[in-house]
């Protein structure tokens, strides 16, 4: 039997943070710790979770943690496993947290680095599609038709331009151990990937789609749903890579409805009815690519 | 019974890195600080040191491995140059903020633009704020010895902060002379491994590397800079002791030569102070009174030792292979804000020499200790910045 | 209730007080979150069906499932509105914090 609600340890390893309410980054954590426990070693680059969690004297993490350069989580990870493994430790988990920005963008190269080099790290990217620590910045995770601040709508731009950076294939495309994709609204599969995750002897990789009402404009409640809405909507999936090998875990028969999704986010209020096309263009595009060629 | 090898300072470095038997080696290789990663890559392979090397991706991930490293207590070695020091930027700042003992070997190297791969000493002298202990090396045997003893400085409980040692590119890091090797037990003895006070415990959950609002920055701050100090304490003490072992001292954080009773003075680092030796000896052989004092530590800076050795010289010329543009270079900044508090100031002046590894002849330090000398008579000269063998 | 409980922190006053380097012991919670809060969960223990979707879902974890009746930690909880959202039964309102 797979984790669930009733088996997940009730005992809580990221707490008392001062994450806004709702915050999808912190629910990230929160669970991944649940499955991870307090042999870990909690890696969080400058971004949103550093920020509520490491403030002096006021420490959410139960496991050992530290905050480092913005651009070297897996750096970090990998030296904190290197040192790790040559004091003599055993039975614990290296973990990183790091935000859209710092995964897709700022912190890409020495992600790459670790999963080349097989470190036994494993890599959390929560994304919230924006740069939030920083006031709502577009990142390479924005999806297409994202009002930022950075990334404004007025009568010449729909807001972002482009579609989210691949990174769960760009990972992949390094034929790593384990990588998957996740979401907070679909929480059991998350803890289970995790630790699917835990348990691989190299890398790992697990992508959490993750909201921030703060930053998308929507109520602090609807986290779990939106998250939810955006995989049965088709613009999030559910996957995993594995023994070279890409596998769907969810293929909807039905989308649902996208535009109920945007509108209630304040971030797509001003997406006209062909910006939604290209919206729901740029999703089908992606899932007959991921049809075709991965396991369903 | 030591061993006496013919090797280049590179190769020295490796040496002195693998007796102190760090657990994380992170690097990524840039010219003229090849040669140290190449030998420790080996070390590593044969197995006659027993550690985990890390192909990092760049500069900015070795020093973050390194940072990594450290975060749970192991004893760690980088080595870089140039541009990549300076890529590496970031995480200077947060090793010696996060007071982990990471000792790095700098091949001191041109910075672009132009580009350049040859010595010259703007690198790490563009690094002094980032509150890294920094030693420079005037050969092959210092090179060696300063890495060993940087452990020892670095990891004392009472500093806790990194150490970088620092070497000239080139007319060091690849020039080879006679070094003695240490043995490995006195080694041993001389540096056992050392439990960090502030690593990350998985028994005793540690969070590391954290933000200090405006009510408890200052204070890290502070905690910081005096470790700095003690660390200079430290080095002398270090240097005292390792003598007594190996047989080697090199007199703290400065070495002065033939400066008792001179009226000329250069102060200068690394390798060009063994030029000037012979330049100071061939003077003096003409009754000329002229010394030399050279800077083995620029962090903390050796204010003390500086006051009391040249407050009465009558002038003072700072020779360094730098210049901070619109201003001067950075030593002899450093060198006049210590002399300025000490009772009497001589005259000062620098020469910047040797950038992007243009030779500095013996000629030319005796045309400065000439400019020294005529001030010493009575003769004032220009205050302004001398760029030596200006070709323009 | 079993969540952690904030500890009382005195502030160091001396430098030998400070640790070495910004670093402090984990789980190391000062103050409570209390006052981010607008409105109040109430849960309503004869319908909650014990599902355990609001302790799965909560971005606090302040809800503890280790009694029979699900308890919110107040000292913790942002009033988010995520558990009252979720709950499949209804079970949870929300009630203004000055109503409360």
């Amino acid at each position: 039997m797979g984790l669930n609600a009733q088996n997940i340890t009730n005992e809580e390893l990221f707490y008392g943070h001062k994450a806004c309410g709702g915050c999808g980054a912190a629910l990230s954590i929160r669970l991944v710790m649940k499955v991870l426990g307090k042999r870990t070693f909690a890696i969080v680059p400058p971004n949103c979770m550093s920020t509520v969690a490491f403030i002096y004297p006021s420490m959410t993490f139960g496991c050992s943690g530290a905050i480092t350069p913005f651009a070297g989580t897996a750096a970090f990870e990998a030296g904190v496993e290197a040192g790790a493994k040559e004091l003599g430790l055993t039975d614990y988990t290296v973990v990183g947290f790091a935000g859209d920005g710092g995964t897709a963008d700022i912190g890409l190269q020495s992600l790459s680095g670790a999963i080349d080099r097989g470190d036994r790290i494993m890599y959390i990217c929560y994304d919230n599609e924006a740069y939030m620590n920083t006031g709502v910045q577009t990142s390479g995770l924005t999806p297409y038709g994202a009002k930022t601040t950075t990334s404004p709508a007025g009568d010449r731009l729909p807001g972002n331009t482009k579609a989210k950076k691949n990174v769960f294939e760009i990972v992949a495309a390094h034929d790593i151990p384990y990588a998957a994709t996740a979401s907070l609204g679909y929480p059991e599969d998350l803890l289970n990937k995790v630790a699917k995750a835990k348990a691989v002897n190299g890398p790992s990789y697990i992508h959490i789609f993750a909201p921030c009402p703060t930053g998308w404009g929507c109520a602090s409640e609807l986290t779990v749903d939106l998250a939810k809405k955006a995989v049965d909507t088709g613009l999030w999936y559910l996957a995993e890579y594995e023994n070279h090998e890409y596998t769907l875990n969810r293929n909807p028969k039905e989308f649902g409805d996208v535009k109920e999704y945007l509108k209630k986010q304040n971030r797509f209020a001003h997406l006209k009815d062909e910006d939604i096309a290209e919206i729901c263009r740029i999703r089908d595009a992606k899932w007959a690519q991921m049809r075709t060629h991965w396991n369903a | 019974m030591s061993e006496k090898m013919f090797i280049c300072s590179d190769e020295a470095v490796a040496l002195g890195a693998k007796l102190a038997r760090p657990q994380v080696i992170a690097a990524y290789p840039i010219t003229p600080q090849t040669i140290v990663v190449e030998r420790l890559s080996d070390y590593v392979e044969d197995g006659s040191l027993k550690a985990t090397y890390l192909h990092v991706e760049s500069e900015h991930s070795a020093i973050t491995a390194s940072l990594g490293a450290a975060s749970v207590g192991a004893r760690t070695f980088t080595a870089t140059s140039s541009q990549g020091l300076l890529y590496m930027t970031e995480g200077l700042y947060y090793a010696s903020g996060a007071r982990f003992p990471i000792v790095m070997m700098d091949a001191n190297r041109s910075l672009a633009l132009p580009w350049n791969i040859y010595g010259d000493q703007r690198d790490s002298l563009s690094q002094l704020a980032s509150g890294w202990i920094q030693l420079y090396a005037e050969d092959a045997q210092e090179a060696l010895d300063l890495t060993i003893q940087a452990y020892k400085v670095a990891e004392d409980p009472e500093v806790m902060l990194p150490v970088m040692v620092c070497l000239d590119g080139f007319v060091l890091t690849h020039t080879y002379e006679v070094v003695e090797i240490p043995e490995q037990d006195k080694v041993d003895a001389f540096i056992p491994y050392q439990n960090y006070a502030n690593k990350m415990d998985l028994d005793n959950p540690t969070s590391n590397c954290i933000t200090a609002g405006p009510d408890y920055n200052l204070e890290f701050h502070y905690q910081q800079h005096i470790a700095t100090l003690k660390a200079g304490e430290k080095l002398i003490a270090a240097d005292k002791e390792y003598g007594e072992l190996f047989g080697r001292t090199y007199g703290g954080l400065v070495e002065t030569y033939r400066t008792d009773d001179a009226d000329a003075v250069i102060v200068t680092l690394g390798s060009v102070a063994g030029t000037t030796r012979c330049v100071v000896d061939a003077l003096r052989a003409e009754g000329k009174k002229v010394g030399l004092l050279r800077i083995r530590c620029m962090r903390p800076f050796p204010e003390k030792e500086i006051i009391a050795a040249l407050q009465h010289v009558k002038a003072v010329g700072v020779l360094e292979k730098d210049i901070d543009h619109g201003c001067e270079g950075v030593v002899f900044t450093n060198v006049n804000s210590a002399l300025m508090r000490g009772t009497t100031k001589p005259a000062t002046f620098n020469f910047i020499a040797g950038l992007g590894g243009r030779s500095i002849l013996k000629g030319d330090i005796a045309q400065c200790f000439d400019k020294l000398l005529r001030q010493a008579a009575g003769e004032p000269q220009s205050p302004t910045v001398e760029f030596v063998k200006l070709g323009c | 209730m079993n969540r952690p409980q904030p500890v009382n922190f005195v502030p160091p006053k001396t430098l030998a007080e400070y640790p070495v380097g910004p670093c402090c012991p984990s789980a190391h919670i000062v103050g409570i979150n209390a006052g981010m809060r607008t409105f109040r969960p109430i849960i309503d223990h004869a319908t909650c069906v014990h599902c355990l979707r609001c302790f799965l879902v909560c971005p606090e974890g302040a809800i503890d499932k280790s009694e029979a009746d699900l308890e919110i930690d107040l000292n913790y909880c942002k009033g988010c509105g995520v558990c009252a959202h979720e709950c499949k039964v209804g079970a949870i309102t929300l009630v203004k914090e000055t109503e409360a």
